[in-house]
Protein backbone atom coordinates (compact mmCIF):
# COMPACT_ATOMS: atom_id res chain seq x y z
CA UNK A 1 0.00 0.00 0.00
CA UNK A 2 1.17 3.36 -0.86
CA UNK A 3 2.33 5.36 2.23
CA UNK A 4 -0.14 7.39 4.20
CA UNK A 5 0.60 10.56 6.01
CA UNK A 6 -1.96 12.11 8.71
CA UNK A 7 -2.78 15.91 7.82
CA UNK A 8 -4.89 17.97 9.94
CA UNK A 9 -8.56 19.10 8.32
CA UNK A 10 -9.29 22.66 8.17
CA UNK A 11 -12.49 22.65 7.13
CA UNK A 12 -15.03 20.43 6.10
CA UNK A 13 -18.63 22.13 4.59
CA UNK A 14 -21.53 20.94 2.85
CA UNK A 15 -22.01 22.62 -0.35
CA UNK A 16 -24.92 21.25 -1.97
CA UNK A 17 -27.28 18.55 -1.08
CA UNK A 18 -24.74 15.13 -0.11
CA UNK A 19 -22.42 17.17 -1.52
CA UNK A 20 -18.87 18.24 0.71
CA UNK A 21 -15.40 20.33 0.77
CA UNK A 22 -13.38 18.93 2.27
CA UNK A 23 -9.59 20.84 3.19
CA UNK A 24 -6.86 20.40 5.00
CA UNK A 25 -3.21 22.09 4.77
CA UNK A 26 -1.02 21.95 1.53
CA UNK A 27 2.18 19.77 2.53
CA UNK A 28 2.88 18.02 -1.53
CA UNK A 29 3.55 19.73 -5.02
CA UNK A 30 1.45 18.60 -7.49
CA UNK A 31 -0.75 19.68 -10.87
CA UNK A 32 -4.17 20.42 -11.61
CA UNK A 33 -6.56 17.29 -12.85
CA UNK A 34 -4.22 15.01 -10.00
CA UNK A 35 -5.75 13.25 -7.18
CA UNK A 36 -4.66 11.94 -4.21
CA UNK A 37 -5.52 8.82 -2.07
CA UNK A 38 -7.90 9.64 1.38
CA UNK A 39 -8.92 7.47 3.83
CA UNK A 40 -10.24 8.34 7.62
CA UNK A 41 -8.29 5.19 9.21
CA UNK A 42 -5.23 3.36 8.25
CA UNK A 43 -7.27 0.10 8.21
CA UNK A 44 -9.29 1.09 5.37
CA UNK A 45 -7.55 1.46 2.10
CA UNK A 46 -7.29 4.86 0.70
CA UNK A 47 -10.12 5.74 -1.91
CA UNK A 48 -9.28 8.22 -5.08
CA UNK A 49 -10.16 11.94 -4.73
CA UNK A 50 -10.02 14.78 -7.66
CA UNK A 51 -8.14 17.64 -6.12
CA UNK A 52 -9.87 20.75 -6.65
CA UNK A 53 -7.85 23.46 -5.15
CA UNK A 54 -4.86 25.06 -7.03
CA UNK A 55 -1.39 24.08 -6.64
CA UNK A 56 -0.69 27.90 -5.52
CA UNK A 57 -3.13 27.66 -2.66
CA UNK A 58 -2.27 27.09 0.81
CA UNK A 59 -5.08 24.04 1.45
CA UNK A 60 -6.04 21.25 -0.42
CA UNK A 61 -9.64 21.27 -1.14
CA UNK A 62 -11.37 18.02 -2.21
CA UNK A 63 -15.04 17.28 -3.39
CA UNK A 64 -17.30 14.86 -2.79
CA UNK A 65 -20.40 13.03 -2.45
CA UNK A 66 -21.59 10.70 0.40
CA UNK A 67 -22.03 7.08 -0.62
CA UNK A 68 -25.05 6.17 1.81
CA UNK A 69 -23.86 2.28 1.73
CA UNK A 70 -20.58 3.13 1.03
CA UNK A 71 -17.56 2.60 3.68
CA UNK A 72 -15.48 6.03 3.39
CA UNK A 73 -17.55 8.93 2.81
CA UNK A 74 -19.81 8.70 5.56
CA UNK A 75 -17.09 8.44 7.92
CA UNK A 76 -15.31 11.43 6.25
CA UNK A 77 -18.83 13.62 6.48
CA UNK A 78 -18.91 13.50 9.78
CA UNK A 79 -15.41 14.51 10.56
CA UNK A 80 -14.77 18.13 11.76
CA UNK A 81 -11.89 21.09 11.42
CA UNK A 82 -9.02 19.42 13.78
CA UNK A 83 -9.55 16.36 13.19
CA UNK A 84 -7.29 13.95 11.36
CA UNK A 85 -7.69 12.12 7.89
CA UNK A 86 -4.81 10.06 6.20
CA UNK A 87 -3.62 10.75 2.42
CA UNK A 88 -1.30 9.31 -0.12
CA UNK A 89 1.19 12.02 -2.65
CA UNK A 90 -0.94 13.14 -5.53
CA UNK A 91 -0.90 11.21 -8.36
CA UNK A 92 -2.87 10.25 -11.92
CA UNK A 93 -2.09 11.76 -15.21
CA UNK A 94 -5.62 13.40 -16.28
CA UNK A 95 -3.24 16.64 -17.29
CA UNK A 96 -4.78 19.39 -19.33
CA UNK A 97 -2.17 20.28 -22.18
CA UNK A 98 -3.61 23.53 -23.25
CA UNK A 99 -4.88 22.51 -26.66
CA UNK A 100 -7.84 23.81 -27.72
CA UNK A 101 -10.62 21.42 -26.02
CA UNK A 102 -14.47 20.94 -24.44
CA UNK A 103 -13.99 19.59 -20.81
CA UNK A 104 -17.20 17.37 -20.22
CA UNK A 105 -18.24 16.38 -16.56
CA UNK A 106 -21.28 14.80 -15.07
CA UNK A 107 -21.79 15.57 -10.99
CA UNK A 108 -17.80 15.37 -8.92
CA UNK A 109 -16.58 14.59 -12.12
CA UNK A 110 -16.23 19.12 -12.70
CA UNK A 111 -13.11 18.22 -9.30
CA UNK A 112 -10.54 18.30 -11.64
CA UNK A 113 -11.85 21.31 -14.46
CA UNK A 114 -12.25 23.23 -11.51
CA UNK A 115 -8.47 23.05 -10.38
CA UNK A 116 -7.57 23.39 -13.61
CA UNK A 117 -9.70 26.34 -14.46
CA UNK A 118 -8.97 28.33 -10.92
CA UNK A 119 -5.28 27.87 -12.31
CA UNK A 120 -6.08 29.96 -15.35
CA UNK A 121 -6.23 27.04 -17.74
CA UNK A 122 -9.54 27.11 -19.74
CA UNK A 123 -11.76 24.79 -22.00
CA UNK A 124 -13.18 26.22 -25.21
CA UNK A 125 -16.82 24.86 -24.04
CA UNK A 126 -17.68 23.33 -20.94
CA UNK A 127 -20.22 20.63 -20.28
CA UNK A 128 -21.43 19.95 -16.84
CA UNK A 129 -24.04 17.48 -16.25
CA UNK A 130 -26.22 16.48 -13.47
CA UNK A 131 -29.73 15.57 -12.42
CA UNK A 132 -30.44 19.06 -10.90
CA UNK A 133 -29.09 22.46 -10.44
CA UNK A 134 -27.54 21.37 -6.89
CA UNK A 135 -25.49 18.64 -8.59
CA UNK A 136 -23.87 21.35 -10.71
CA UNK A 137 -20.95 22.64 -8.30
CA UNK A 138 -18.99 25.66 -8.53
CA UNK A 139 -21.73 26.72 -11.32
CA UNK A 140 -21.33 30.74 -10.21
CA UNK A 141 -17.66 30.77 -10.17
CA UNK A 142 -17.83 28.97 -13.84
CA UNK A 143 -20.18 31.79 -15.20
CA UNK A 144 -17.17 33.26 -16.32
CA UNK A 145 -16.17 31.11 -18.99
CA UNK A 146 -17.63 31.96 -22.23
CA UNK A 147 -19.37 28.78 -23.07
CA UNK A 148 -20.55 26.58 -20.09
CA UNK A 149 -23.47 24.73 -20.44
CA UNK A 150 -25.31 23.34 -17.76
CA UNK A 151 -27.68 20.40 -18.21
CA UNK A 152 -29.78 18.96 -15.71
CA UNK A 153 -31.82 15.74 -16.73
CA UNK A 154 -34.62 16.72 -13.81
CA UNK A 155 -34.46 20.55 -13.95
CA UNK A 156 -34.92 23.68 -16.01
CA UNK A 157 -34.86 27.32 -15.91
CA UNK A 158 -32.08 30.28 -15.81
CA UNK A 159 -29.34 29.26 -18.12
CA UNK A 160 -30.39 25.47 -17.61
CA UNK A 161 -30.35 22.89 -20.78
CA UNK A 162 -33.27 20.50 -19.61
CA UNK A 163 -31.57 17.22 -20.80
CA UNK A 164 -29.23 15.07 -20.52
CA UNK A 165 -25.19 16.39 -21.37
CA UNK A 166 -25.79 13.50 -24.05
CA UNK A 167 -28.67 14.84 -25.57
CA UNK A 168 -26.97 18.38 -25.73
CA UNK A 169 -24.06 16.69 -27.47
CA UNK A 170 -25.92 15.06 -29.78
CA UNK A 171 -28.04 18.16 -31.19
CA UNK A 172 -24.97 19.63 -31.83
CA UNK A 173 -24.87 19.76 -36.12
CA UNK A 174 -21.11 19.08 -35.83
CA UNK A 175 -18.18 19.09 -33.60
CA UNK A 176 -15.20 21.79 -34.19
CA UNK A 177 -12.31 20.17 -36.05
CA UNK A 178 -8.98 19.32 -34.44
CA UNK A 179 -9.78 19.55 -30.60
CA UNK A 180 -9.65 17.59 -27.52
CA UNK A 181 -12.68 15.63 -25.39
CA UNK A 182 -11.85 15.76 -22.18
CA UNK A 183 -14.09 13.82 -19.70
CA UNK A 184 -14.34 12.88 -16.44
CA UNK A 185 -17.19 11.19 -13.48
CA UNK A 186 -18.89 7.83 -13.95
CA UNK A 187 -18.15 4.89 -15.94
CA UNK A 188 -21.43 5.49 -17.57
CA UNK A 189 -21.03 8.41 -18.76
CA UNK A 190 -17.54 8.18 -19.62
CA UNK A 191 -18.66 5.45 -22.27
CA UNK A 192 -21.55 6.93 -23.45
CA UNK A 193 -20.07 10.37 -23.98
CA UNK A 194 -17.01 8.82 -25.99
CA UNK A 195 -18.99 6.75 -27.98
CA UNK A 196 -21.41 9.59 -28.95
CA UNK A 197 -18.07 11.92 -30.17
CA UNK A 198 -17.34 8.73 -32.39
CA UNK A 199 -20.30 8.63 -33.73
CA UNK A 200 -20.18 12.36 -34.10
CA UNK A 201 -16.78 11.94 -36.01
CA UNK A 202 -14.71 12.90 -33.27
CA UNK A 203 -11.46 10.30 -33.36
CA UNK A 204 -11.02 8.13 -30.43
CA UNK A 205 -7.69 9.36 -29.99
CA UNK A 206 -9.08 12.76 -29.18
CA UNK A 207 -10.63 11.82 -26.10
CA UNK A 208 -9.36 11.81 -22.48
CA UNK A 209 -11.12 10.22 -20.22
CA UNK A 210 -10.92 9.85 -15.93
CA UNK A 211 -12.93 7.41 -14.63
CA UNK A 212 -14.53 7.41 -11.26
CA UNK A 213 -14.54 4.16 -10.94
CA UNK B 1 -37.46 -15.11 3.79
CA UNK B 2 -34.57 -16.16 1.30
CA UNK B 3 -32.09 -18.15 2.91
CA UNK B 4 -28.38 -17.44 2.61
CA UNK B 5 -26.31 -19.18 0.66
CA UNK B 6 -23.25 -21.48 1.84
CA UNK B 7 -21.54 -21.67 -1.49
CA UNK B 8 -18.51 -19.49 -2.19
CA UNK B 9 -18.18 -19.24 1.42
CA UNK B 10 -14.33 -20.17 3.21
CA UNK B 11 -13.11 -22.61 5.97
CA UNK B 12 -13.29 -19.58 8.18
CA UNK B 13 -16.74 -17.90 7.46
CA UNK B 14 -18.19 -21.98 7.99
CA UNK B 15 -16.67 -22.06 10.91
CA UNK B 16 -17.87 -19.02 12.08
CA UNK B 17 -21.32 -19.71 10.99
CA UNK B 18 -21.37 -23.10 12.95
CA UNK B 19 -20.31 -21.46 15.95
CA UNK B 20 -23.41 -18.79 15.40
CA UNK B 21 -25.78 -21.53 15.48
CA UNK B 22 -24.69 -23.86 17.56
CA UNK B 23 -22.83 -26.71 15.39
CA UNK B 24 -19.65 -28.50 16.81
CA UNK B 25 -15.99 -26.98 16.19
CA UNK B 26 -15.46 -29.74 12.67
CA UNK B 27 -18.72 -29.16 11.44
CA UNK B 28 -17.30 -26.18 9.59
CA UNK B 29 -14.57 -28.81 7.65
CA UNK B 30 -17.26 -31.57 6.81
CA UNK B 31 -19.50 -28.65 5.28
CA UNK B 32 -16.73 -27.55 2.94
CA UNK B 33 -15.98 -31.17 2.27
CA UNK B 34 -19.68 -31.51 0.94
CA UNK B 35 -19.80 -27.89 -0.69
CA UNK B 36 -16.56 -28.30 -2.81
CA UNK B 37 -15.52 -31.91 -3.13
CA UNK B 38 -18.73 -34.17 -3.23
CA UNK B 39 -21.46 -33.11 -5.37
CA UNK B 40 -24.16 -32.28 -3.51
CA UNK B 41 -26.86 -29.66 -4.10
CA UNK B 42 -28.37 -29.97 -0.80
CA UNK B 43 -27.87 -30.02 3.18
CA UNK B 44 -30.23 -32.58 3.61
CA UNK B 45 -27.03 -34.54 1.75
CA UNK B 46 -24.52 -33.80 4.48
CA UNK B 47 -25.19 -37.01 5.69
CA UNK B 48 -21.92 -37.21 8.10
CA UNK B 49 -23.60 -34.16 9.73
CA UNK B 50 -26.21 -35.52 12.62
CA UNK B 51 -29.94 -34.47 11.70
CA UNK B 52 -30.52 -31.74 14.09
CA UNK B 53 -27.17 -29.63 12.61
CA UNK B 54 -28.75 -30.00 8.93
CA UNK B 55 -31.86 -29.10 10.61
CA UNK B 56 -29.95 -25.99 12.41
CA UNK B 57 -28.37 -25.21 9.42
CA UNK B 58 -31.20 -25.45 6.38
CA UNK B 59 -33.35 -23.10 8.82
CA UNK B 60 -30.96 -20.23 7.82
CA UNK B 61 -28.91 -21.64 4.90
CA UNK B 62 -29.17 -23.57 1.88
CA UNK B 63 -26.31 -24.89 -0.95
CA UNK B 64 -27.37 -22.26 -3.43
CA UNK B 65 -25.89 -23.74 -6.79
CA UNK B 66 -27.53 -22.40 -9.67
CA UNK B 67 -27.80 -23.86 -13.06
CA UNK B 68 -27.11 -22.15 -16.34
CA UNK B 69 -29.68 -20.78 -17.55
CA UNK B 70 -28.13 -20.96 -21.23
CA UNK B 71 -25.54 -22.14 -23.27
CA UNK B 72 -24.51 -21.39 -26.81
CA UNK B 73 -21.60 -23.97 -28.21
CA UNK B 74 -19.36 -23.18 -31.27
CA UNK B 75 -17.84 -25.10 -33.79
CA UNK B 76 -14.88 -25.22 -32.02
CA UNK B 77 -15.94 -26.45 -29.26
CA UNK B 78 -16.02 -23.46 -27.24
CA UNK B 79 -18.90 -22.89 -25.43
CA UNK B 80 -20.64 -19.89 -23.88
CA UNK B 81 -22.62 -19.84 -20.61
CA UNK B 82 -25.26 -17.30 -19.29
CA UNK B 83 -25.77 -17.67 -15.66
CA UNK B 84 -28.81 -15.26 -13.98
CA UNK B 85 -27.98 -12.55 -11.77
CA UNK B 86 -29.84 -10.33 -10.04
CA UNK B 87 -32.18 -7.78 -11.54
CA UNK B 88 -32.28 -9.50 -14.94
CA UNK B 89 -28.41 -9.09 -15.35
CA UNK B 90 -26.43 -12.20 -16.66
CA UNK B 91 -23.01 -13.49 -15.68
CA UNK B 92 -20.85 -14.99 -19.10
CA UNK B 93 -18.99 -17.66 -18.70
CA UNK B 94 -16.87 -19.46 -21.14
CA UNK B 95 -15.53 -23.13 -21.54
CA UNK B 96 -12.82 -23.73 -23.93
CA UNK B 97 -11.56 -27.51 -24.70
CA UNK B 98 -8.01 -27.37 -26.16
CA UNK B 99 -6.44 -30.88 -26.58
CA UNK B 100 -5.52 -31.94 -23.46
CA UNK B 101 -7.26 -29.17 -21.86
CA UNK B 102 -10.33 -27.92 -20.65
CA UNK B 103 -9.69 -23.86 -19.54
CA UNK B 104 -12.97 -22.11 -17.88
CA UNK B 105 -12.94 -18.15 -18.07
CA UNK B 106 -15.02 -16.42 -15.11
CA UNK B 107 -16.39 -13.47 -14.87
CA UNK B 108 -15.57 -11.44 -11.69
CA UNK B 109 -18.26 -8.37 -12.04
CA UNK B 110 -21.45 -7.71 -14.00
CA UNK B 111 -20.99 -5.05 -15.98
CA UNK B 112 -17.49 -3.17 -15.67
CA UNK B 113 -16.29 0.37 -14.52
CA UNK B 114 -12.90 0.36 -16.45
CA UNK B 115 -14.56 1.63 -19.81
CA UNK B 116 -11.79 -0.01 -22.20
CA UNK B 117 -12.54 1.37 -25.64
CA UNK B 118 -11.91 -1.82 -27.11
CA UNK B 119 -14.40 -3.63 -24.46
CA UNK B 120 -18.09 -4.80 -24.89
CA UNK B 121 -18.58 -5.54 -21.42
CA UNK B 122 -17.54 -1.62 -20.27
CA UNK B 123 -20.87 -0.42 -22.98
CA UNK B 124 -22.84 -2.19 -20.34
CA UNK B 125 -21.64 -0.06 -17.58
CA UNK B 126 -21.00 -1.62 -14.20
CA UNK B 127 -24.19 -3.50 -12.57
CA UNK B 128 -22.47 -5.63 -9.84
CA UNK B 129 -19.82 -7.19 -8.18
CA UNK B 130 -19.95 -11.08 -8.18
CA UNK B 131 -19.47 -12.73 -4.85
CA UNK B 132 -17.22 -15.64 -4.34
CA UNK B 133 -20.03 -17.83 -5.02
CA UNK B 134 -21.35 -16.40 -8.08
CA UNK B 135 -17.53 -17.00 -9.20
CA UNK B 136 -17.04 -20.29 -8.55
CA UNK B 137 -20.67 -21.35 -9.65
CA UNK B 138 -19.64 -20.59 -13.22
CA UNK B 139 -16.42 -23.01 -12.61
CA UNK B 140 -18.67 -26.03 -10.61
CA UNK B 141 -22.11 -25.67 -12.67
CA UNK B 142 -20.77 -25.90 -15.73
CA UNK B 143 -21.75 -29.78 -16.84
CA UNK B 144 -17.79 -30.32 -17.69
CA UNK B 145 -16.68 -28.66 -14.14
CA UNK B 146 -15.10 -32.09 -13.56
CA UNK B 147 -12.64 -31.94 -16.60
CA UNK B 148 -11.55 -28.55 -16.22
CA UNK B 149 -8.01 -28.67 -15.57
CA UNK B 150 -7.43 -24.78 -16.01
CA UNK B 151 -8.97 -21.64 -14.46
CA UNK B 152 -9.07 -17.96 -16.03
CA UNK B 153 -10.64 -14.90 -14.44
CA UNK B 154 -10.88 -13.11 -17.93
CA UNK B 155 -14.49 -12.90 -18.15
CA UNK B 156 -16.78 -9.40 -17.59
CA UNK B 157 -15.41 -7.28 -15.07
CA UNK B 158 -12.05 -6.40 -13.25
CA UNK B 159 -11.10 -8.76 -10.97
CA UNK B 160 -8.80 -6.81 -8.54
CA UNK B 161 -11.96 -3.95 -8.35
CA UNK B 162 -13.35 -6.50 -6.52
CA UNK B 163 -10.70 -8.37 -4.87
CA UNK B 164 -12.24 -9.64 -1.14
CA UNK B 165 -14.68 -11.80 -3.21
CA UNK B 166 -11.57 -12.85 -5.86
CA UNK B 167 -9.46 -13.79 -3.36
CA UNK B 168 -11.58 -15.81 -1.29
CA UNK B 169 -12.94 -17.99 -4.66
CA UNK B 170 -8.93 -18.36 -4.84
CA UNK B 171 -8.96 -19.54 -1.94
CA UNK B 172 -11.58 -21.85 -1.83
CA UNK B 173 -9.83 -22.89 -5.29
CA UNK B 174 -6.77 -23.70 -4.19
CA UNK B 175 -7.09 -25.09 -0.18
CA UNK B 176 -7.42 -28.41 0.50
CA UNK B 177 -10.26 -28.33 2.44
CA UNK B 178 -11.79 -26.94 -1.08
CA UNK B 179 -11.07 -27.76 -4.64
CA UNK B 180 -7.58 -28.33 -4.01
CA UNK B 181 -6.26 -27.28 -7.71
CA UNK B 182 -2.75 -26.14 -8.13
CA UNK B 183 -2.67 -22.29 -8.18
CA UNK B 184 -0.32 -23.09 -11.52
CA UNK B 185 -3.88 -24.42 -13.17
CA UNK B 186 -4.89 -20.27 -12.01
CA UNK B 187 -4.55 -16.99 -13.56
CA UNK B 188 -5.90 -14.01 -12.68
CA UNK B 189 -6.01 -10.91 -15.24
CA UNK B 190 -6.27 -7.23 -14.42
CA UNK B 191 -5.47 -3.92 -16.48
CA UNK B 192 -3.18 -2.98 -13.40
CA UNK B 193 -5.45 -1.77 -10.64
CA UNK B 194 -2.26 -1.43 -8.62
CA UNK B 195 -3.61 -1.59 -4.82
CA UNK B 196 -5.31 -4.93 -5.68
CA UNK B 197 -2.44 -6.39 -7.80
CA UNK B 198 -0.34 -6.12 -4.43
CA UNK B 199 -2.74 -7.66 -2.09
CA UNK B 200 -3.41 -10.26 -4.91
CA UNK B 201 0.71 -11.14 -5.10
CA UNK B 202 1.31 -11.39 -1.28
CA UNK B 203 -2.48 -13.21 -0.60
CA UNK B 204 -2.27 -15.33 -3.52
CA UNK B 205 -0.03 -17.93 -5.62
CA UNK B 206 -1.82 -17.77 -8.69
CA UNK B 207 -0.36 -16.77 -11.98
CA UNK B 208 -0.76 -12.73 -12.85
CA UNK B 209 -1.52 -11.58 -16.38
CA UNK B 210 -1.53 -7.87 -16.81
CA UNK B 211 -3.72 -6.52 -19.88
CA UNK B 212 -1.07 -4.46 -21.91
CA UNK B 213 -2.12 -3.57 -25.17
CA UNK B 214 -0.04 -1.01 -26.09
CA UNK B 215 3.75 -0.14 -24.07
CA UNK B 216 3.29 3.94 -24.52
CA UNK B 217 1.59 6.17 -22.56
CA UNK B 218 -0.70 8.34 -24.65
CA UNK B 219 -1.81 5.70 -26.52
CA UNK B 220 -2.57 3.35 -24.17
CA UNK B 221 -4.84 6.80 -22.06
CA UNK B 222 -6.47 6.66 -24.70
CA UNK B 223 -7.93 2.70 -25.16
CA UNK B 224 -7.85 2.51 -21.54
CA UNK B 225 -8.69 4.92 -18.65
CA UNK B 226 -6.92 3.60 -16.00
CA UNK B 227 -3.55 4.70 -17.46
CA UNK B 228 -4.51 8.09 -15.92
CA UNK B 229 -5.12 6.81 -12.39
CA UNK B 230 -2.19 3.29 -12.61
CA UNK B 231 0.19 3.88 -15.37
CA UNK B 232 1.73 0.38 -16.99
CA UNK B 233 4.90 2.04 -16.07
CA UNK B 234 4.01 1.78 -12.09
CA UNK B 235 2.61 -1.81 -12.52
CA UNK B 236 5.96 -3.34 -13.90
CA UNK B 237 7.52 -1.23 -11.15
CA UNK B 238 5.62 -3.18 -8.58
CA UNK B 239 6.14 -6.69 -10.93
CA UNK B 240 9.51 -5.52 -10.86
CA UNK B 241 10.10 -5.25 -7.56
CA UNK B 242 7.96 -9.02 -6.28
CA UNK B 243 9.35 -12.17 -5.95
CA UNK B 244 7.91 -14.47 -8.37
CA UNK B 245 9.75 -17.20 -7.49
CA UNK B 246 10.26 -19.79 -10.50
CA UNK B 247 6.96 -21.27 -10.32
CA UNK B 248 4.46 -18.20 -10.33
CA UNK B 249 3.98 -16.36 -14.07
CA UNK B 250 3.14 -13.34 -14.93
CA UNK B 251 2.47 -12.81 -18.82
CA UNK B 252 1.24 -9.60 -20.47
CA UNK B 253 -2.11 -9.29 -22.95
CA UNK B 254 -1.63 -7.86 -25.78
CA UNK B 255 -4.90 -7.06 -28.16
CA UNK B 256 -3.88 -6.57 -31.74
CA UNK B 257 -4.99 -3.08 -33.24
CA UNK B 258 -4.03 -2.46 -36.94
CA UNK B 259 -2.36 0.15 -37.34
CA UNK B 260 -2.59 1.27 -33.53
CA UNK B 261 -0.13 -0.61 -31.94
CA UNK B 262 1.54 -3.20 -34.16
CA UNK B 263 4.47 -1.36 -35.56
CA UNK B 264 8.07 -2.28 -35.51
CA UNK B 265 8.07 0.86 -32.95
CA UNK B 266 6.00 -0.81 -30.39
CA UNK B 267 8.43 -4.46 -30.52
CA UNK B 268 10.98 -2.16 -29.31
CA UNK B 269 9.49 -0.18 -27.03
CA UNK B 270 8.27 -3.83 -25.76
CA UNK B 271 11.43 -5.23 -25.67
CA UNK B 272 13.11 -2.03 -23.48
CA UNK B 273 10.04 -1.95 -21.30
CA UNK B 274 10.59 -5.74 -20.53
CA UNK B 275 13.67 -5.94 -20.53
CA UNK B 276 14.97 -8.52 -17.63
CA UNK B 277 11.32 -9.20 -16.77
CA UNK B 278 10.57 -13.22 -16.97
CA UNK B 279 7.42 -12.95 -18.05
CA UNK B 280 5.55 -13.81 -21.56
CA UNK B 281 3.11 -11.88 -23.86
CA UNK B 282 0.18 -13.07 -25.13
CA UNK B 283 -0.81 -11.44 -28.37
CA UNK B 284 -4.90 -11.49 -28.95
CA UNK B 285 -6.86 -10.85 -32.29
CA UNK B 286 -8.68 -8.42 -32.11
CA UNK B 287 -12.81 -8.85 -33.48
CA UNK B 288 -14.33 -5.39 -33.83
CA UNK B 289 -17.28 -5.22 -31.51
CA UNK B 290 -19.94 -2.56 -33.04
CA UNK B 291 -19.11 0.82 -33.85
CA UNK B 292 -15.67 0.16 -32.66
CA UNK B 293 -13.16 2.70 -34.29
CA UNK B 294 -10.68 0.00 -33.62
CA UNK B 295 -10.01 -2.77 -36.46
CA UNK B 296 -7.74 -6.02 -35.91
CA UNK B 297 -4.22 -5.98 -37.14
CA UNK B 298 -3.86 -8.36 -40.05
CA UNK B 299 -2.25 -12.08 -39.79
CA UNK B 300 1.06 -11.62 -41.50
CA UNK B 301 1.47 -7.92 -39.09
CA UNK B 302 0.55 -10.26 -36.34
CA UNK B 303 3.14 -12.92 -37.10
CA UNK B 304 6.03 -10.76 -37.96
CA UNK B 305 5.06 -9.16 -34.49
CA UNK B 306 5.39 -12.29 -32.54
CA UNK B 307 8.24 -13.81 -34.62
CA UNK B 308 10.37 -10.65 -33.57
CA UNK B 309 9.61 -10.27 -29.88
CA UNK B 310 10.10 -14.19 -29.87
CA UNK B 311 13.87 -13.71 -31.54
CA UNK B 312 14.74 -11.07 -29.14
CA UNK B 313 13.94 -13.40 -26.36
CA UNK B 314 10.54 -12.46 -25.14
CA UNK B 315 8.46 -15.81 -25.04
CA UNK B 316 5.42 -14.61 -26.92
CA UNK B 317 2.34 -17.00 -28.15
CA UNK B 318 -0.45 -15.87 -30.13
CA UNK B 319 -3.94 -17.04 -28.49
CA UNK B 320 -6.30 -18.91 -30.56
CA UNK B 321 -9.44 -17.02 -31.74
CA UNK B 322 -12.23 -18.94 -29.57
CA UNK B 323 -15.91 -19.54 -30.54
CA UNK B 324 -16.05 -16.23 -33.00
CA UNK B 325 -19.39 -18.05 -34.27
CA UNK B 326 -20.94 -17.51 -30.68
CA UNK B 327 -19.93 -13.66 -29.93
CA UNK B 328 -16.80 -14.61 -28.20
CA UNK B 329 -15.58 -10.74 -27.49
CA UNK B 330 -16.08 -10.29 -23.82
CA UNK B 331 -19.62 -8.77 -22.63
CA UNK B 332 -20.72 -9.38 -26.03
CA UNK B 333 -23.42 -12.22 -25.12
CA UNK B 334 -24.65 -10.82 -21.84
CA UNK B 335 -24.92 -7.02 -23.64
CA UNK B 336 -27.51 -8.31 -25.71
CA UNK B 337 -29.23 -9.87 -23.11
CA UNK B 338 -29.34 -7.14 -20.88
CA UNK B 339 -32.55 -6.55 -21.06
CA UNK B 340 -33.44 -4.71 -18.15
CA UNK B 341 -31.94 -0.45 -18.67
CA UNK B 342 -30.66 1.31 -15.53
CA UNK B 343 -31.45 4.69 -15.13
CA UNK B 344 -28.37 6.80 -16.26
CA UNK B 345 -26.54 8.46 -13.12
CA UNK B 346 -26.45 11.64 -14.55
C1 LIG C 1 -9.59 8.43 -10.23
C2 LIG C 1 -10.73 8.62 -9.28
C3 LIG C 1 -11.05 9.88 -8.83
C4 LIG C 1 -12.14 10.08 -7.99
N1 LIG C 1 -12.46 11.34 -7.58
C5 LIG C 1 -13.56 11.56 -6.82
C6 LIG C 1 -13.94 12.89 -6.43
O1 LIG C 1 -13.25 13.87 -6.75
N2 LIG C 1 -15.06 13.03 -5.70
C7 LIG C 1 -15.85 11.96 -5.33
O2 LIG C 1 -16.88 12.15 -4.66
N3 LIG C 1 -15.49 10.70 -5.67
C8 LIG C 1 -14.37 10.47 -6.39
N4 LIG C 1 -14.01 9.18 -6.73
C9 LIG C 1 -14.79 8.05 -6.15
C10 LIG C 1 -14.19 7.72 -4.76
O3 LIG C 1 -12.89 7.20 -4.91
C11 LIG C 1 -15.00 6.68 -3.97
O4 LIG C 1 -15.23 5.58 -4.79
C12 LIG C 1 -16.34 7.21 -3.49
O5 LIG C 1 -16.15 8.38 -2.70
C13 LIG C 1 -17.08 6.18 -2.64
O6 LIG C 1 -16.31 5.80 -1.54
P1 LIG C 1 -16.98 5.04 -0.32
O7 LIG C 1 -15.91 4.43 0.52
O8 LIG C 1 -17.95 5.91 0.39
O9 LIG C 1 -17.82 3.91 -1.02
P2 LIG C 1 -17.36 2.38 -1.24
O10 LIG C 1 -17.50 1.63 0.03
O11 LIG C 1 -16.04 2.37 -1.88
O12 LIG C 1 -18.46 1.94 -2.27
C14 LIG C 1 -18.57 2.64 -3.51
C15 LIG C 1 -19.89 2.36 -4.14
O13 LIG C 1 -19.90 1.02 -4.56
C16 LIG C 1 -21.00 0.38 -4.01
N5 LIG C 1 -20.61 -0.99 -3.64
C17 LIG C 1 -19.80 -1.37 -2.64
N6 LIG C 1 -19.70 -2.70 -2.63
C18 LIG C 1 -20.47 -3.15 -3.64
C19 LIG C 1 -20.81 -4.42 -4.16
N7 LIG C 1 -20.33 -5.52 -3.61
N8 LIG C 1 -21.61 -4.51 -5.24
C20 LIG C 1 -22.11 -3.40 -5.79
N9 LIG C 1 -21.84 -2.17 -5.35
C21 LIG C 1 -21.04 -2.06 -4.30
C22 LIG C 1 -21.41 1.15 -2.80
O14 LIG C 1 -22.77 1.01 -2.59
C23 LIG C 1 -21.06 2.55 -3.19
O15 LIG C 1 -22.12 3.16 -3.88
C24 LIG C 1 -12.92 8.97 -7.57
C25 LIG C 1 -12.56 7.69 -7.99
C26 LIG C 1 -11.49 7.50 -8.84
C27 LIG C 1 -11.12 6.13 -9.30
S1 LIG D 1 -11.43 -5.04 -20.86
FE1 LIG D 1 -11.80 -5.85 -18.80
S2 LIG D 1 -11.33 -4.09 -17.46
FE2 LIG D 1 -11.59 -3.25 -19.52
S3 LIG D 1 -13.75 -2.64 -19.58
FE3 LIG D 1 -13.62 -4.74 -20.41
S4 LIG D 1 -14.03 -6.07 -18.67
FE4 LIG D 1 -13.53 -4.04 -17.86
Amino acid sequence: MQSLNPVLITDSQPIANKAFLLQFNRTFIFKPGQIIGITTQKEIAPRLYSICSTPNDATVSILYTIKEDGVLTPQLSALKAGETIWITQPQGKFLFDGKPSWWIATGTGIAPFYSMFQSGQKPLKLIHGGRTQNDLYFHQEFQALTDYIKCCSQDSGNGIYAGRLTKYIDEQESLPPHINYYLCGSAEMVVDVRNLLIKKGAEYHQIITEIYF
Amino acid sequence: MSKSILFGKTLAELNEICKQIGLPGFAGKQIAQWLYQKEVYSIAEMTNLSLKSRELLAQKYEVGLEAPIKVQVSADGTKKYLFQAKAGNFIETAMMPDNDRKTVCVSSQVGCKMGCLFCMTARQGFQSNLTAGEILNQYRSISEWAEITNLVYMGMGEPFDNIDEVLKSLEILTSDWGYALSPKRITVSTIGIIPGMKTFLEKSNCHLAVSMHTPFEEERKKLMPIEQVYSLEEVIEHIRAFDFGLQRRVSFEYIMFKGVNDTPRHVKELIRLLNGLRCRINLIRFHPIPDSPLQGSDDETIMEFKDTLNRKGIITTLRASRGQDIYAACGLLSTKELVKKQEKDY
